[in-house]
């Protein structure tokens, strides 16, 4: 688009020796400049009458996005609406786990009673409705939790102070400061967060933005997290502080999101997309008091029933295509089983085993089905018909070999795998680049690979030796 | 009674049609400032996403022909973002009468940004300060003499919304164009060591400068190494290069 013509070389030859090195720190001087001005006549034109609601909303924005004060209260909100949402969906998700297998019972007794044929009853009930029932017990509660705490925050207007907050940590690492925003974005859905990307106009930071927001755990991911989280890491202590642990492991795989998210934008616009961050003014839009009517019916209807609705419709087929696989046999061995007995070597070294990387590629084309496939992998696999509880989840688990380990490499992989096929085909869309589409899929998943070889090898060492001491 | 014979028609004057920017933060009232002055209903949101469609709309007022353009709403000039640079280019390049710049009153330190670097562009400026109905009603008074002083452009306070102030803003558009207002506009002082770069910069490219273009403001652009500025500079006879050739010819001046 330039076309410098001849007067402007000859104009760029007779300046340019005159021009201080360091281009970023000049930019810096020229806005701080400008802001001072800005600053010094609005103190004079502008009278604030007595300690009103701006004022208050000034101190209230000078804490929350203070240097010493912002990341602490970033942490505790976060944790906060974690640790409602685990404390708080316990109950209801056992009620509705008894409810809606208590409707199973009655089903397979109906469809026993009528006579269907067995392979029928197996693809309907213990296919689709099981997986089903699973996807609404487990992710429901949470969800209805925490979306309207999350909807609460965003329309007190929070999240541009997150991303004020964090705007120095982007442009470290050569991203662009909106950046943030859209990571924020990709919490509720990455295939939302990839087109909200589209706010930022740098084509190179658009992309590091889009590549990177998988790290953000998504909706699909985040009652995966909190169910292993509470069965595994929150049984390891005393009963009364098992939501607190089991949100605080939940805290730590969003951090390690965020700081992967930063790490691999660092390196991407170290080495594929080199460039310097172009720098943009971020408006703080007032505090508004938020409306809890709204809120509610927007984050429960737009949200959560949105959510739910996708994972109910790939659920049913995949909970289907998941029983008709456990269910073929070829020479006494299920198709599952023999996949799953391929993966299973890779699974090993990963701390994990062949089934939850079936669960995980079926998962493909959404993140929200894979608890449930990974239950049917296991009970195709026999040890126990009836499952009803998540107390009778975490025998199945413990049955199958699991331990704390499996469930951290677990969670883990989730954070670091493939993004779900809804992310990646818009990927595609905003990128218009198979190539950068499949770099979307590599990177997380080589750094998952990566992260839980480590993890898995890591932790086995330490049993060892805490054994050999305590042997 | 002859309409005509009561006003003042220079000529030309009569049938010139003045440009008038009309630039501003977003959600600052901007679109409706423009629809109160055109009388037309655009709707909000002239700029959505990566479509750069501009808004156009004129008025007649005291026998004069107006065209309003109505620019993206941004924080800044700095040509980081599309909607930044069409703005700034508009403002500077297309050279329009005037550029109207409309304010929030509940948040002016923001929005004065904006304006002062409109002001190193350009001293034909009008600056509107709009919602001072919120302000009020939120405990800001806002010194218009004062920013008028401070500033030294002429300043409108407006309630776009109830329409309150408009007929004063377009009087002072038309004592604006009709060179009855001058203007002292506030430039920003950096710091001293940044002041002495500018300075040199800004002498050694007056020579070069159409003199519609303040070198004070074409010195900071160069300092950022925008070159963008240098393309508007026309050299009618060697307007065919390639942009390969150029690249070249700039990677040999940089050496």
């Amino acid at each position: 688009m330039s076309t410098i013509n001849k007067h402007g070389l000859l104009i760029i030859r007779e300046i340019e020796p005159l021009l201080p090195g360091n281009v970023s720190n000049i930019k810096d001087r020229i806005v701080s400049g400008i802001y001072r001005q800005a600053e010094d006549i609005s103190a004079q034109a502008v009278r604030t009458e007595s300690s009103y609601q701006a004022s208050l909303e000034t101190k209230l924005d000078g804490i929350l996005t203070s240097r010493w004060l912002g990341f602490p209260i970033m942490l505790f909100l976060l944790t906060l609406v974690l640790w409602i949402t685990i404390t708080g969906a316990n109950y209801p998700s056992q009620l509705l786990a008894s409810g809606l297998f208590w409707i199973e019972k009655q089903l397979l007794n109906l469809f026993v009673t009528s006579g269907a044929p067995s392979w029928l009853t197996g693809v309907l009930i213990l296919g689709m409705y099981r997986s089903l029932a699973w996807v609404v017990s487990v992710m429901l509660p949470p969800m209805a939790i925490f979306f309207p705490l999350f909807t609460l925050l965003e329309d007190l207007g929070y999240l541009p102070r997150v991303a004020f907050n964090m705007d120095n940590l982007f442009r470290r690492a050569g991203a662009h400061g909106k950046q943030c925003l859209t990571m924020c974005m990709g919490f509720g859905c990455n295939a939302a967060g990839v087109t909200s990307c589209r706010i930022i106009d740098s084509p190179r930071e658009r992309l590091i933005a889009i590549l990177t927001n998988t790290f953000s755990i998504c909706n699909g991911r985040f009652p995966t997290l909190i169910s292993l989280a509470t069965i595994f890491m929150g049984t390891l202590v005393a009963r009364a502080f098992s939501s607190t642990l089991a949100t605080l492991a939940v805290v730590a795989i969003i951090m390690m999101g965020i700081l992967t998210t930063l790490l691999v934008s660092y390196l991407l616009s170290r080495t594929l997309l080199q460039g310097v961050p172009s720098f943009f003014v971020l408006e703080l839009p007032p505090f508004r008091k938020p409306q809890l009517g709204q809120i509610l019916i927007r984050s429960l209807l737009d949200r959560t029933l949105f959510v739910l609705w996708r994972a109910v419709v790939i659920a049913a087929p995949a909970g289907a295509l998941t029983w008709i696989l456990a269910n073929s046999f070829v020479a006494d061995t299920s198709i599952f089983a023999l996949i799953a007995g391929w993966l299973d070597p890779l699974g090993q070294l990963m701390g994990m085993d062949g089934i939850i990387l079936i669960a995980f590629l079926l998962g493909l084309p959404a993140n929200e089905i894979f608890l449930p496939i990974l239950i049917m992998g296991y009970l195709s696999a026999g040890s126990m018909l009836e499952l009803d509880s998540l107390n009778a989840l975490r025998t199945l688990l413990l049955d199958h070999g699991w331990t704390w380990i499996t469930a951290l490499c677990v969670m883990l992989f989730s954070l670091l795998h493939f993004p779900c096929g809804t992310t990646l085909y818009t990927i595609f869309k905003e990128t218009r680049s198979a190539r950068w589409t499949i770099m979307a899929a590599l990177i997380p998943l080589a750094l998952g690979i990566l992260v839980t070889l480590i993890v898995n090898q890591g932790a086995r060492i330490i049993n060892c030796f805490s054994a050999g001491f305590s042997g | 009674m002859i309409k005509t014979a009561s006003l003042p028609v220079h000529g030309q004057e009569a049938t010139k049609n003045f440009v008038i920017a009309l630039a501003g933060n977003p959600n600052v009232g901007k679109s409706t400032v423009f629809n109160r002055l055109t009388g037309l209903k655009q709707h909000t949101g002239n700029w959505p996403g990566k479509t750069v469609t501009r808004a156009e709309g004129t008025f007649f007022h005291r026998n004069r022909h107006y065209t309003l353009v109505d620019l993206p709403g941004t924080y800044s000039l700095h040509a980081s973002s599309t909607d930044e640079q069409v703005a700034r280019d508009f403002i500077c390049f297309a050279r329009p009468d005037l550029t109207l710049v409309v304010c929030d009153a509940t948040c002016l330190e923001r929005n004065l940004n904006l304006v002062l670097q409109i002001l190193e562009i350009t001293d034909r400026v009008v600056l509107c300060v709009n919602l001072m109905d919120e302000a009020k009603r939120k405990g800001f008074r806002v010194d218009i003499d004062m920013l008028t002083h401070k500033l030294g452009i002429p300043v409108v306070g407006t309630a776009a919304r109830s329409g309150r102030g408009l007929s004063r803003l377009k009087n002072v558009l038309d004592d604006m164009v009709a060179g009855k207002i001058v203007t002292t506009p506030q430039q920003v002082v950096y710091d001293p060591e940044l002041e002495t770069s500018i300075n040199e910069i800004a002498k050694r490219l007056t020579p070069y400068l159409p003199d519609w273009i303040n070198s004070r403001w074409a010195a900071l652009r160069l300092l950022e190494r925008d070159y963008s500025v240098l393309d508007h500079i026309t050299d009618n006879k060697n307007k065919n290069y390639s942009p390969r050739i150029l690249k070249k010819e700039v990677a040999l001046c940089l050496q």
